[in-house]
């Protein structure tokens, strides 16, 4: 087990608002092998996107700040690089796709401009190299006409054209780790399997690990390795996608898992979880899923322990053999 | 899809006002790149015969105390004008956008140290520190241009700041910063080219503001000295004879008047085809 590509250990990252602390990730830990997939599932609002950003060092700081935890990537800890160095890793070792390819390509350059931009920020090449390697990336996220794309500006695009696009960016300098931050919630449904399928392909092709952050199980079903389900800045339940999909041992898991629409059923009504995620800067005491839960009793106030189900599967709930 | 610039253009096209300005404009230009060709007379020619004539064929704008042609003496001027406008706006852009995006781009501490050092500028009577300034350098146009260029800088600096402060915020800043680019190229390579709209507004405008102040130091002597023709000295010399020879203040002040209102006529048409809020009202 000591060959994971990465291992983040007890991650803490607290926003100093005016309004008080915000624990966005209370103590977060998972690890990820080379060409492994691990799905970070959750509500909006637990920490997902906070945790992958932290990995990436670009929390806006001040108000949010690191405050405890290793990120060991390839067994360096990336929290005591220097800006200089961490900057290499972004884009070159690690990359990250965001969830808007609306916004995140610049307006006013053209997607070839943007994608040779990547190329030479990382690597001593030429213009002449970086674009020919630009058009070969378009090629590998089945973007048509790659040699004209290139002088396309991203308003000529369509969604899921951007999105490939950020995917050629983010691929360009092969990082040994993608971070997808949604990166198809704000996509049409086919569309989306489209993007998962040339993500899955992507990943293959080049033994990449992926991070995928995600609320939607749906969609985490299909592509991850490993599951992460997130709330409150914590991790409640962690497993391979096996055992998180046929033996859930945690409340909010099921949960959500019931609340996934199926098609063929003849009920009237969606399955929810009851109540809302509770206010990050005022959150209960001991399991933070407590007022929520269908299986609360008096002892979950006191404490969050987390136990093992079976090999490489946790849970943080005291009544997990109930589940 | 229609393109952003071909856009800009259908609004543009119909302000005829901002189309007269940039039509004047272009055409002082063209006069100010041409003057020796179109000039009829020398401007430094004196012929004390012909002293203070009034406007004819051979001298469409009549001549001055020194028998000068002030229509050959007027189109010289036209370079003085424009050249000080460009130089003093160039370096009012340059200082305005460095200052302006270094504040909003990295906020906090930096901001509010430079954006206190615009304000006790902007405290400072522009002209009056103007007069003081060239009055210790000495009065020559280099000296006119980069005054009126390093006290004219706030307002791009505010404006770039603020643009930079919406822009910082926005998802493709965050992604270029994921993909490792630099400080330097997210700020002049990514985020500049997205906040030059209204900067190029400002600076039309403020192009008008340079060419008054140019005009208004020639006038008061600290602007260029004669004998090379300024709109301004014109102006000055003919004030003496404003009764007996009208033509000496009247054609350079209106000459200013001009190239003034057309530079601020052509920078709100810029706003106007530039700005998407502005555009809706335009078509009901």
């Amino acid at each position: 087990m000591t060959n994971q590509l990465l291992k983040v250990d007890s991650l803490k990252t607290h926003f100093f608002t005016e309004s008080g602390v915000i624990r966005a990730v209370e103590g977060v830990s998972f690890e990820i092998m080379p060409g492994e997939t691990l799905g970070l599932v959750g509500e909006s609002g637990c920490g997902k996107t906070v945790t992958g950003l932290s990995i990436l060092r670009l929390i806006p700081t001040p108000p949010g700040r690191i405050l405890d935890g290793k990120i060991l990537f390839n067994g360096t800890d990336l929290l005591d690089l220097s800006e200089l160095e961490m900057r290499e890793i972004r884009g070159g070792k690690i990359s990250m796709i965001f969830q808007e390819p609306m916004t995140s390509l610049n307006p006013v350059f053209t997607v070839g401009d943007q994608i040779t931009e990547t190329i030479t920020v990382h690597k001593p090449v030429g213009k002449r190299e970086a674009r020919k390697r630009a058009i070969e990336l378009l090629k590998l996220v089945e973007i048509p006409n790659p040699e004209e794309r290139l002088f396309s500006y991203p308003h000529q695009l369509s969604g899921g054209m951007r999105q490939r696009v950020m995917i050629a960016m983010a691929i360009a300098c092969n990082p040994h780790l993608l971070i997808a931050d949604e990166p198809t919630t704000a996509l049409d449904v086919t569309i989306q399997v489209q993007i998962l399928e040339l993500l899955r392909e992507l990943k293959e092709r080049f033994r990449m690990s992926l991070i995928f952050i995600t609320h939607d199980l749906g969609v985490v079903a299909q592509i991850a390795d490993r599951i992460a389900v997130m709330y409150a800045g914590r991790i409640f339940e962690y497993g391979s996608a096996r055992q998180i999909f046929k033996h859930a041992k945690n409340p909010y898991t099921k949960g959500l898992l019931r609340s996934i629409p199926v098609f063929e059923c003849e009920k009237k009504y969606l399955n929810v979880i009851p109540g809302e995620v509770p206010d990050p800067s005022n959150l209960p005491e001991g399991c933070k899923f407590f007022p929520r839960c269908y299986l609360a009793i008096p002892e979950c106030r006191k404490g969050e322990p987390t136990f093992q189900v079976e090999e490489g599967h946790w849970s943080r709930c005291i009544r997990w053999k109930e589940v | 899809m229609l393109k952003q610039r071909s856009l800009f253009w259908i609004y543009f096209k119909k302000n005829r006002l901002a189309i007269a300005g940039a039509s004047t404009i272009s055409v002082i230009f063209l006069i100010a790149i041409f003057a020796h060709l179109i000039a009829p007379f020398d401007p430094g020619e004196t012929d004390i015969a012909i002293k203070l004539a009034p406007p004819s064929f051979k001298h469409p704008l009549g001549t001055d105390q020194l028998g000068r042609d002030v229509f050959s003496r007027m189109l010289y001027g036209s370079r003085v004008s424009l050249s000080v406008g460009l130089v003093a706006v160039s370096i009012s852009l340059f200082i305005g956008i460095i200052v302006g995006s270094i504040a909003g781009y990295y906020g906090k501490m930096v901001d509010s140290v430079l954006m206190r050092f615009v304000d006790i500028m902007m405290c400072f009577p522009a002209f009056f520190l103007m007069l003081t300034i060239i009055a210790l350098l000495g009065p020559k146009i280099h000296h006119v241009m980069i005054v009126i260029g390093a006290t004219s800088w706030m307002g791009t600096a505010r404006f770039v700041r603020a643009e930079f402060l919406s822009l910082r915020e926005r998802d493709f800043v965050q992604a270029a910063k994921v993909l490792g680019v630099s400080d330097k190229r997210i700020i002049f390579r990514h985020m500049l080219p997205n906040a030059l709209a209204p900067v190029f507004v400002t600076a039309t405008i403020d192009m008008a503001t340079a060419i008054l102040i140019e005009a208004s130091l020639s006038f008061l002597g600290f602007g260029v000295q004669p004998p090379a023709p300024s709109w301004g000295n014109i102006l000055t010399e003919g004030r003496i004879y404003i009764f007996d020879a009208w033509w000496l203040t009247l054609f350079p002040g209106l000459a200013i008047l001009i190239i003034v209102l057309s530079f601020n006529l052509f920078g709100e048409g810029l706003r106007d085809a530039l700005d998407p809020r502005l555009r809706e009202e335009g078509i009901k």
